[in-house]
């Protein structure tokens, strides 16, 4: 057996933590794999939608990797680095292949292929899926592969395990991680030559979510208080319609407006009367009055923001304690309900309601979150991918620590393109694997061994933290905590932002801050203590509040999730041509100040007084930035003056764009 | 004062430790599952007695049925706690709601159970395709979309446990893999690839604790809440496991 210390640890089981350490043990590299629940209940189970690639019926159609990338920055807001977009997408076809060979039961076509559907933000159908749950019939593939290699003894699982903080020698190269056993509550050291984090989302700082309940960013928050840069914090996607529960927001598949749903209130606010008996005059079809030529069918980033906006500035929500408008389908002939059948079931089996007969109740729910701790890459300057195996790839500004998946803030930018997800989370799994082989075999990967006094001292200092938190006292409860920092950070820092409202937030989260210190835990024992591990949790969600919040605060635009109305450019109104070819130009102006401005990647770094923020370039060497002009008055005449505009730039003065137009 | 649901837990401290039974009044909400009001008591574990107690352990995640994490005994009945409503609940058992662990497992603390020999079992069965390598070959071989609906089913088992909790055969005193491993052998055993390893999963399907041990008391088909068609597996291990015995009684 090779030395202990030549391991490398995983945090994370779910589809980028699995398909790392089953790349890792064929690379007879023996790997730890820590995770809080059993790797093969991780989040990544929830995804229903598809995975997306290019194939061979899109080829048909002209599809290409490379338009595969441009929908997908295009989607971003050109927030993301290029080069590993570019490296995912032309990965894409052989991820999906290498899923169908290890079992996935993907649907098929008539002649035996693999189908795929059409997912938003695209015109071709490049997603393919597994029923309706293709995250889970991914993950258990990869599962599988791992279950074999932990049979051959190259992954040891430590599941009901919970990572606490990485553990950094003191020229602050890391060398392990602390964990510990959510049954006995013993700490423990485990030492290695790389650690990766592959911890998912963390959804749980704004209260329910379309997240599991693990999904706290607990993980996330020890690697930015050890030192992990945390990047694009403000950068949120908030899915239009969720089932909204007590407990959690339960996806509601865009089909169901597809297939002819509509959206409505009462016009009387909280008008208690049945639905079904409100006559049609007095329902406000907001969605269709104000957009009368999508209708129900407005863009997901539309529709969430004026659901948002009907209930908390109109104060129209159905309900006045739940934030909640009606999804209509009861109009619907039979036959719809039936193609609707397997979304309608979930609907009826957390409502008991039959949303056949009655209207459903929904929101918008926080569903994703595209920023995350900070990792590097290296280009390849001759295929404008990756420089696939260099030690840089998903390398955070921690020495031998490395991200991956959703913990990472790479590849979606400011908005990320549905099923797109699955897709990065494997494949920054795979591409992770020979970047730590690498720095694991090259010099300054650990060459000396750490003392052991190192580990002795980390699990004794990660001992003594949980040793205070059980002996606190105080009359602060943290799960009524929880839902106040969830009410204001869902209230003010998701859908519409306003900086007065962020304020507010943040003032709050000082508040909770304040009493989080006299947060006492009820279960002061030692065996299986659940409300230790949450209240340690939530002390990470209020630090990492602040980042999202604080980023959104100083982030003056709107571009992808982050929408700050105040910001906006102002969009042409102008009949004449003349005059709104005037406008465009005064837009498009406006438009390259932005870019030189805000197309920059957030950067947080933890000090005593809070975060202290950074902007960093974005790597846009592929496709240049152009604006999103979907809905705009004039989209036409912006899109071609931008282009002439970029003509004329490549022609003149490639430096600096100049001012006048 | 507004309705309340009364909830009795049966709570255990440790492995090792007796058990005993606690009871809570939440108040009634509209949409509330059980993991709620779990979630609800340790926010306040305060008993109808008034004593303060702790929060009861339990194992969930996703909360919408598809993690396999929190089944329990709900009103005696194996189920996920997360797709447990009050209303139905109510409607079942109106005076009070029970939460139980379940009892093929040991139990960890409270509700929350160790299920580890499901995942045994499924190392013993191989449940998995042995892939020669994560490099890129191309895809797998073509599949008919009968083929795949039939698979289909079999890929949603989330080792949530129900089926063996509900099985008489598995028990301490037996060796019993359990239907869920079993239907995961046959899922292996006709996929164009998976089937490479077929002899591998018949050993264990054909040896002690296989599928011989099975009662056929279909019990576990009524409680799987993916509705997998377990009998039909089970049917088809055990044809599977006769021919194998015999060819290989013939072969020596
Ligand atoms: C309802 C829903 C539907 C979705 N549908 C789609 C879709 O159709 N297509 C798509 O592309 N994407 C979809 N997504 C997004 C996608 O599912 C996720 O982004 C992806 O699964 C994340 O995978 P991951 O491997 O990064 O993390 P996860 O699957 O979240 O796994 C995280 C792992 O880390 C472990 N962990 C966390 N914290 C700790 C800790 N402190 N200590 C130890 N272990 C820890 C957990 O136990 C778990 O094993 C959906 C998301 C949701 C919420
Ligand atoms: S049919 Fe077999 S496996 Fe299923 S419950 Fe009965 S004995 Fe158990
Ligand atoms: S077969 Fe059904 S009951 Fe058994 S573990 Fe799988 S999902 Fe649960
Ligand atoms: S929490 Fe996942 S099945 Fe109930």
């Amino acid at each position: 057996m090779a030395n202990e210390k030549d391991r490398v640890v995983v945090i994370g089981g779910g589809l980028a933590g699995l398909a790392a350490a089953m790349r890792l043990a064929e690379a007879e590299i023996e790997v730890d794999l820590i995770s809080m629940v059993p790797v093969k209940r991780s989040h990544s189970v929830c995804a229903q939608g598809g995975i997306n690639s290019v194939n061979p019926a899109t080829r048909e159609l002209g599809d290409s990797e490379w338009l595969h990338l441009d929908d997908t920055v295009y989607g971003g807001d050109f927030l993301q680095h290029q080069p590993p977009v570019k490296e995912m997408c032309d990965w894409g076809p052989r991820i999906i292949d290498l899923m169908d060979r290890l079992g996935v039961s993907f649907n098929r076509t008539p002649e035996g292929f693999r189908d795929q559907r059409r997912f938003g933000g695209t015109m071709y159908k490049r997603t393919a899926f597994a029923g309706a749950t293709t995250g889970q019939q991914l993950i258990y593939a990869l599962d599988e592969q791992c279950r074999r290699w932990e049979s051959e003894g190259l992954i040891r699982k430590f599941e009901y395990w919970e990572f606490l903080g990485p553990i950094l020698d003191d020229n602050g190269i890391c060398r392990g991680a602390v964990a510990q056993d959510m049954f006995s509550m013993e700490v423990r050291s485990f030492p290695a030559k790389a650690l990766i984090l592959a911890h998912g989302g963390c959804g749980l700082i704004f209260g329910r979510s379309t997240m599991s309940m693990i999904c706290t960013g607990g993980a996330a928050g020890r690697a930015y208080k050890a030192g992990v840069k945390y990047a694009n914090g403000e950068f949120f996607q908030v899915h239009p319609t969720a089932i909204p529960g007590t407990d959690k927001l339960r996806l509601m598949s865009e089909s169901a407006r597809g297939e002819g749903g509509r959206v409505w209130v009462p016009r009387k606010p909280q008008d208690e009367r049945d639905p079904r008996s409100i006559p049609e005059s007095e329902r406000y079809y907001f969605l269709e009055e104000r957009y009368p030529k999508y209708g129900n069918l407005v863009p997901r980033d539309i529709a969430t923001r004026e659901i948002f906006d009907i209930c908390v500035n109109d104060k129209l929500s159905i309900d006045p304690e739940r934030l909640c408008v009606y999804l209509d389908l009861t109009h619907l002939p039979s036959e719809t309900h039936r193609k609707l059948e397997g979304i309608l079931e979930i609907y009826e089996k957390f409502q008991a309601t039959d949303p056949r007969v009655t209207p459903m109740k929904i929101f918008p729910g926080v569903h994703y979150s595209m920023g995350g701790l900070w990792c590097d890459f290296e280009k390849d300057e001759k295929t404008g991918g990756l420089a696939l195996g260099s030690p840089r790839n998903h390398q955070s500004n921690v020495e031998g620590l490395f991200v991956i998946g959703e913990a990472d803030y790479q590849y979606h930018g400011g908005n990320r393109l549905g099923a797109n997800s699955l897709l990065s989370c494997i494949f920054t799994g795979m591409i992770v694997a020979p970047s730590v082989q690498n720095y694991m075999s090259s010099t300054n990967g650990g060459a000396t061994d750490p003392p052991s006094t190192l580990f002795e001292r980390e699990a004794a200092r990660h001992q003594a933290d949980c040793d205070a938190l059980i002996a606190r006292d105080g009359n602060e409860n943290p799960y009524t905590l929880h839902q106040e920092l969830g009410d204001s950070m869902t209230r003010n820092v998701t859908v519409v932002r306003d900086n007065a409202a962020i304020k507010e937030t943040l003032v709050k989260i000082d508040e909770i801050e304040k009493r989080y210190a006299n947060a006492a835990l009820t279960d002061k024992g030692s065996w299986t203590n659940q409300n230790l591990s949450f209240t340690r949790a939530l002390g990470d969600m209020i630090l990492l509040a602040r980042v999202i919040a604080e980023g959104a605060l100083k982030r003056d635009e709107c571009r992808g999730a982050h929408y700050k109305p105040a910001f906006q450019i102002k969009p042409p109104d102008a009949e004449d041509p003349a005059e709104m070819r005037r406008q465009a130009a005064e837009w498009c102006e406006a438009f390259a100040k932005q870019i030189k401005r805000w197309l920059k990647t957030t950067i947080a770094e933890n000090t005593p007084d809070g975060p202290s923020f950074s902007y960093e370039a974005v790597d846009t060497s592929l496709i240049p930035p152009r604006p999103r002009t979907y809905g705009l008055k004039g989209a036409e005449i912006i899109d071609e003056v931008w282009k002439q505009r970029m003509a004329g730039e490549q022609a003149g003065a490639p430096t600096e764009p100049v001012a006048s137009v | 004062m507004s309705k309340q649901v009364t909830v009795a837990v049966k709570r255990q401290d440790t492995q090792t430790s007796g058990s005993r039974w606690e009871t809570f009044s939440i108040p009634y909400e509209p949409g509330l599952n059980v993991t709620t009001i779990l979630q609800r008591i340790a926010a306040n574990p305060v008993t109808v007695e008034g004593e303060s107690s702790t929060p009861v352990a339990f194992d969930a995640c996703c909360l919408e049925e598809v993690c396999g994490a929190c089944t329990m005994r709900v009103n005696g009945r194996v189920r996920q706690a997360c797709t447990a409503l009050v209303d139905n609940l109510l409607a079942e058992q109106p005076d009070r709601i029970t939460l139980e662990p379940m009892t093929k497992f040991p139990v960890v603390r409270d509700l929350h159970v160790d299920r580890s020999a499901m995942f045994e079992s499924l190392k013993r069965v191989h449940a998995w395709i042995t892939a020669d390598g994560y490099f890129d070959r191309g895809a797998a071989p073509r599949m008919s979309q009968d083929a795949q609906e039939d698979a289909y089913p079999l890929t949603t088992c989330m080792t949530c446990g129900c089926c063996v909790e509900s099985c008489p055969q598995f028990n301490d005193g037996s060796s019993f893999i359990g239907p869920a491993a079993i239907s995961q052998a046959v899922l292996f055993n006709e996929h164009p690839v998976g089937k490479f390893d077929a002899n591998a999963r018949m050993e264990v399907l054909a040896g002690d604790g296989g599928i011989a041990d099975c009662g056929n008391a279909q019990n576990c088909l009524k409680v799987c809440p993916k509705n997998i068609p377990l009998t039909q597996s089970l049917a088809k291990a055990g044809r599977a496991a006769t021919k194998y015995v015999i060819s290989r009684f013939l072969q020596k």
